[in-house]
């Protein structure tokens, strides 16, 4: 398409101020978390990292969120693969209405299920335990990962499933051996939507969690951020570190993050 | 006697390729039904019930059926807390569409060099926590922080104000931050839309003579339809489930309640005033919106598609 020299430059511009917007916010909290405590003194203090990491407690909120988003992505990819797999793949009766309550998890906002979620988990004494953090969340996860890889093992050859079962294949064998190599792609970006969704929550946490040494990253950082006394850089250094494991792979498998965010969009 | 019932199976439907399983399926199924009956459809149902009662989440409760839901109508502060979010729709759903669909028109007339970068960039704020959206936002509209220091230096210091703190700007400086988090959301979307749209369409524009504007309306825009629809819907639902922005930028509802939302009224009720049957009410209210909402854009935009 060709367009004028001036179009061009005007396009460069909006696009740079646009990007620059972008980045601002997120550059002037990585460059506070690096400053010294009085502005103006000069030099890098990357020590602050390490001061948030022990004295503001985010090395053990880390440790909180690491073990939550873990057992979430493993228990839910398991999960999803195999339903997704007999939703996208198997015929039997009812399969329409399963799916179709599946589907209907996506769609509740957890800010509806938190309430009643929290009174009926109290009362099995489960609220302030990783398990409370962690069910909810596969849940809500599954029924996602459901839909994700249903939709995967349905566009994948038909003829491919129908050749490994004349071969003799059991449908653990066709799943194992012929269908989750293929899905790799597929399952990436599940796994990295779920991290993202899981390690990024604050409402269930924040429910959840009323005992210090249960926090996550997210909730340990508004409860740090409360505080009268918090120091500039060193939260700063703590919003860092909580937004990094995120940020970091998302610089490394971005196509996974955008198709995941939006292609899972488009086919809802 | 499985034998025998595979058989029967496959008489009834004869289309039923050799060797497939069916009734394993369900134990697939399984594992995922059993966690999101208990923990998501479970709760849900448990919330509806919840909605009828008086409870205080400590002692008895006591059946009032649709009172509670009367009640939220009637309640003001609520009123207000839906006002909030419609507010937050200009700027969390509105604004980064518009911005979105002129950007990717841009980008995409003039094919621009390093799009890769600026994708990655501009997709940034999607996955950064809000929690730390919040922070990183709160240091900028602080009395001393970037955006007061900025109005000082190019002379506009009688607009330098506490953002945060002031009744008149909270509301629209977090609603700003929606439309920082979700334009890269629309762009990228679009971008994405316009790049499958075939070549021979602008083609055939511009040898009616189209100008860009004529362009956007009768090439571009049309096509686009389905992403329009998918970022509205995505974007309306941030903007009504808006809860850890305002919690971390303006705690309890901020000056004067200006910035309460019906999120954070769920929270507050149930969890500091003791009204647990009035948040799961407003819980059931939202989760009905969402529901709303999600279905009428998609058939709108289906429709427009259809046309």
């Amino acid at each position: 398409m060709r367009v004028s020299r001036l179009e061009r430059v005007g396009t460069y511009l909006v696009l740079a101020v646009f990007t620059l917007s972008a980045l601002f916010p997120v550059l002037s909290i990585v460059a506070t978390a690096l400053r010294p405590e009085v502005v103006g003194q000069g030099g890098w203090r990357p020590e602050n990292l390490a001061t948030a990491w022990t004295v503001g407690h985010f090395g053990g909120y880390l440790r909180n969120s690491a073990i939550v988003s873990v057992s979430v992505v493993l228990v839910s990819a398991v999960l999803s693969v195999l339903a997704g797999y007999a939703l996208g793949t198997m015929r039997f009766r009812g399969r329409g209405v399963l799916f179709a309550l599946l589907l209907l998890g996506i769609m509740v906002p957890s800010e509806a299920l938190v309430v009643p979620l929290y009174f009926d988990l109290r009362d099995l004494g489960l609220t302030n335990t990783y398990l409370s953090l962690v069910l909810p969340q596969v849940a809500q996860s599954v029924a996602f990962g459901a839909f994700w890889m249903r939709a995967f093992f349905l566009a994948s050859a038909r003829e491919l499933v129908e050749a490994a079962r004349m071969d003799g294949a059991g449908h653990l064998r066709t799943l194992w051996s012929v269908l989750l190599p293929l899905a790799r792609p597929a399952v990436i970006t599940l796994v990295v939507l779920v991290f993202l969704w899981t390690w990024n929550e604050f409402m269930l946490a924040l429910v959840m969690a009323t005992d210090e040494g249960l926090r996550t990253a997210p909730l340990g950082l508004r409860f740090f951020a409360g505080r009268a006394t918090t120091s500039v850089p060193v939260l700063a250094a703590g919003s860092v570190l909580v937004a990094l494991p995120v940020v970091l792979l998302y610089l490394v498998l971005q196509r996974h993050f955008i198709r995941g965010m939006l292609d899972g969009a488009i086919k809802g | 006697m499985a034998a025998g019932e595979q058989r029967g199976a496959r008489r009834r439907r004869p289309a039923g390729p050799p060797g497939e399983p069916r009734r394993v399926g369900y134990l697939y199924l399984l594992p995922a039904l059993v966690v999101h009956a208990l923990f998501l459809l479970f709760p849900l149902a448990r919330g509806a019930w919840i909605s009828l009662f008086d409870w205080d989440g400590l002692t008895l409760g006591r059946w009032v059926g649709w009172e509670n839901y009367r009640a939220l109508v009637a309640d003001a502060g609520l009123r207000a807390a839906f006002g909030h979010v419609a507010v937050l729709l200009v700027f969390f759903s509105v604004l980064p569409i518009a911005v979105g669909l002129v950007l990717a028109t841009a980008l995409h007339r003039t094919r621009v060099r390093g799009l890769a970068f600026f994708r990655t960039a501009l997709f940034l704020p999607q996955v950064v926590a809000m929690v730390v959206v919040g922070v990183a936002w709160r240091n900028i509209y602080a009395p001393n922080g970037s955006l007061n220091r900025a109005l000082r230096s190019v002379g506009l210091d009688s607009w330098a104000t506490s953002w945060l703190g002031d009744a008149d700007t909270a509301l629209v400086a977090v609603g700003f931050v929606g439309t920082w988090v979700q334009t890269g959301l629309a762009v990228v979307l679009f971008l994405g839309g316009i790049g499958r749209i075939p070549h021979e369409s602008f083609e055939a524009a511009r040898l009616d003579g189209a100008g860009v504007v004529w362009e956007f309306r009768a090439v571009v825009l049309p096509a686009l339809r389905a992403e329009i629809g998918i970022a509205a819907t995505l974007t309306t639902i941030a903007a009504l489930r808006t809860f850890d922005l305002v919690y971390v930028m303006t705690p309890l509802g901020g000056p004067g309640r200006s910035t309460t939302v019906p999120a954070y009224e769920i929270y507050h009720r149930a969890f500091h005033s003791g009204q647990v049957g009035s948040a799961a009410a407003l819980g059931v209210a939202l989760t009905a919106l969402t529901f709303l909402i999600t279905m009428g854009i998609a058939r709108i935009t289906r429709e427009e598609r259809a046309r």
